[in-house]
């Protein structure tokens, strides 16, 4: 990753998928996750379609299909509220492997890990492609709140300010004898916490200070100005298309 | 004390920094500057001396019009200070604040040198020249896409200095700007200020940095200006350092020192 820092979801590249404008690939993004939800769960090849879509897509990005599998793995606490259900839901019910599950249920089930999956899918590879800071960029061109926007790259630039205080306050702790050990020493975590509070506090007054020192008006001058051209849309616009198409058919059939 | 700077520039040069009968109180009342006078020549290098508490940094905070003057005023290369041209005023004076993680706020050092001037409606190659110039200045434009949080402490004051420089401002405070530094990182930071052709106002404590750095120095004490005169006179005048709450470090004599020119 070079001298850089990136977040632990990017991967560094030069594909096709890096190249293209942060914000087309927002786009792409979430039009390909409307579409994907919005197809009928009957039609279960889409989903395999979609599937090979995706795949055709960290192909071009030469992301490796082990680290998108292993990225994945945040949804595992939604699955198993997918399991869950062909076991709660009401309905009229078939019996597998001697257990008795509900027809609505299982089909509850299908639909929640199917589009998840997709769409957990596309976001990573979204995030393996595009760099945090980038993110922010396009969602910025995109007409996205401008105080969201400043807000989520403050939070990029002092989340490891604020850690590392953090954990200079606890080395503090240890070094006068310390140590949490059940609930009568929370007393004293709680105050670190409310003194690591104040002094986040007093920062973002600094800040604020040192920004307005510098000519801040409220909005954040955009630096880069790489818009995009009409051949990038049409290349971000391949996956949605090709995708649509698929519901398209998965409707009619 | 002499009002009269050694170094002062002839009188047709237009001062940088004019402050004149400035006072101020906070809102919870507490009077923290009594008329404060001072006259900055453009390209003096002054040192701000005084006590903690003394009303330094209040004082700094009424240069970019951060703070509104009870009375007096502050006038910057002839603009006065003030609502009406505030954006003028800020990218006129720079500062430069005592903790750089304050200062550096944006994500990679390029976008934080770029921040002031895109603010002041600078745009493509103009900005990424001046972006790359600043950062040359101070020696960093090897790291120009490195998050602030990755570099040493005497590389973010550096960068803060250069996110200040890249509005080419009149007159550059800084505040304790050897706060913090080893001593070679001082050195570095001494060697880019003496290198920048600027007129700087430094706050300090730090009393040997003041001589080495600035000609002139003046001692904000009590919320007025308690003396201004030539950095070695000041420093070595014993009564008026006790009275002000001034000393220098161990074994540290001002007079055995060769002030560069």
């Amino acid at each position: 990753m070079g001298a850089g820092h990136a977040h632990k979801l990017y991967r560094h590249g030069h594909s096709p998928v890096h190249a293209l404008p942060p914000h087309c690939k927002i786009a792409a993004v979430f039009c390909f996750v409307l579409i994907v939800v919005s197809t009928p769960r009957e039609a279960v090849w889409a989903f395999g379609l979609y599937a090979v879509l995706l795949a055709a897509v960290a192909g071009v990005a030469r992301i490796p299909a082990g680290f998108l599998l292993k990225r994945l793995l945040i949804e595992v606490p939604f699955v198993a509220f997918a399991l869950l259900m062909p076991f709660v839901a009401e309905g009229p019910r078939v019996s597998a492997l001697g257990m008795s599950m509900s027809v609505s249920g299982l089909w509850g089930a299908w639909n929640i890990l199917a589009k998840g999956t997709l769409g957990v899918a596309a976001s990573v590879l979204l995030a393996s492609t595009t760099e945090l800071r980038e993110l922010l960029l396009g969602l910025q061109r995109l007409r996205m709140p401008p105080m969201l926007v400043q807000i989520a790259s403050f939070m990029i630039r002092y989340g490891d300010v604020i850690t590392d205080e953090m954990r200079r306050m606890r080395i503090a702790r240890l070094s006068r004898g310390f140590e949490a050990r059940g609930v009568r020493h929370w007393g004293v975590l709680a105050t670190s916490a409310g003194a690591l509070f104040i002094r986040s506090y007093e920062r973002g007054e600094r800040v604020h200070l040192a920004m307005v020192s510098r000519g801040y008006t409220g909005t954040m001058p955009v630096l880069s100005d790489t818009g995009a051209g009409g051949a990038q849309w049409t290349r971000a616009a391949v996956l949605p298309l090709s995708a649509l198409a698929v519901c398209l058919l998965g409707w009619t059939l | 004390m002499s009002t009269n700077s050694p170094s002062a520039p002839p009188l047709s040069a237009p001062s940088s920094l004019e402050v004149s009968g400035l006072a101020y109180a906070y809102p919870d009342g507490h009077q923290a500057l009594f008329g404060v006078n001072l006259s900055v020549g453009r390209g003096e290098r002054v040192a701000l001396l005084g006590p903690n508490g003394a009303g330094k940094t209040t004082l700094v905070l009424h240069l970019n019009g951060i703070l509104e003057a009870g009375a007096g005023s502050v006038t910057v290369a002839g603009l006065p200070v003030g609502k009406k041209h505030l954006a003028e005023i800020r990218r006129r004076v720079g500062i430069v604040f005592q903790d750089p993680d304050d200062q550096l706020f944006m994500p990679t050092v390029r976008e934080d040198v770029a921040f002031g001037p895109a603010a002041a409606g600078l745009r493509g190659a103009e900005l990424e020249a001046r972006v790359t110039e600043a950062l040359e200045r101070v020696g960093m434009a090897g790291f120009a896409d490195r998050p602030p949080h990755h570099l040493s402490f005497g590389q973010r004051r550096r960068v803060a200095v250069a996110t200040v420089l890249a509005m080419r401002p009149e007159i550059l405070v800084l505040d304790e700007p050897s706060s913090n530094l080893d001593p070679a990182s001082r050195r570095e930071l001494a060697d880019i200020l003496r290198s920048l052709e600027v007129t700087v106002l430094m706050v300090t404590h730090d009393l040997p940095y003041a001589l080495e750095l600035c000609p002139r120095s003046v001692v904000l004490s009590g919320g007025v200006i308690a003396a201004d005169g030539a950095t070695q006179e000041l420093l070595c005048d014993e009564e008026l350092m006790r009275a002000h709450r001034l000393e220098l470090p161990f074994g540290f004599d001002p007079r055995s020192v060769t002030v560069p020119v």
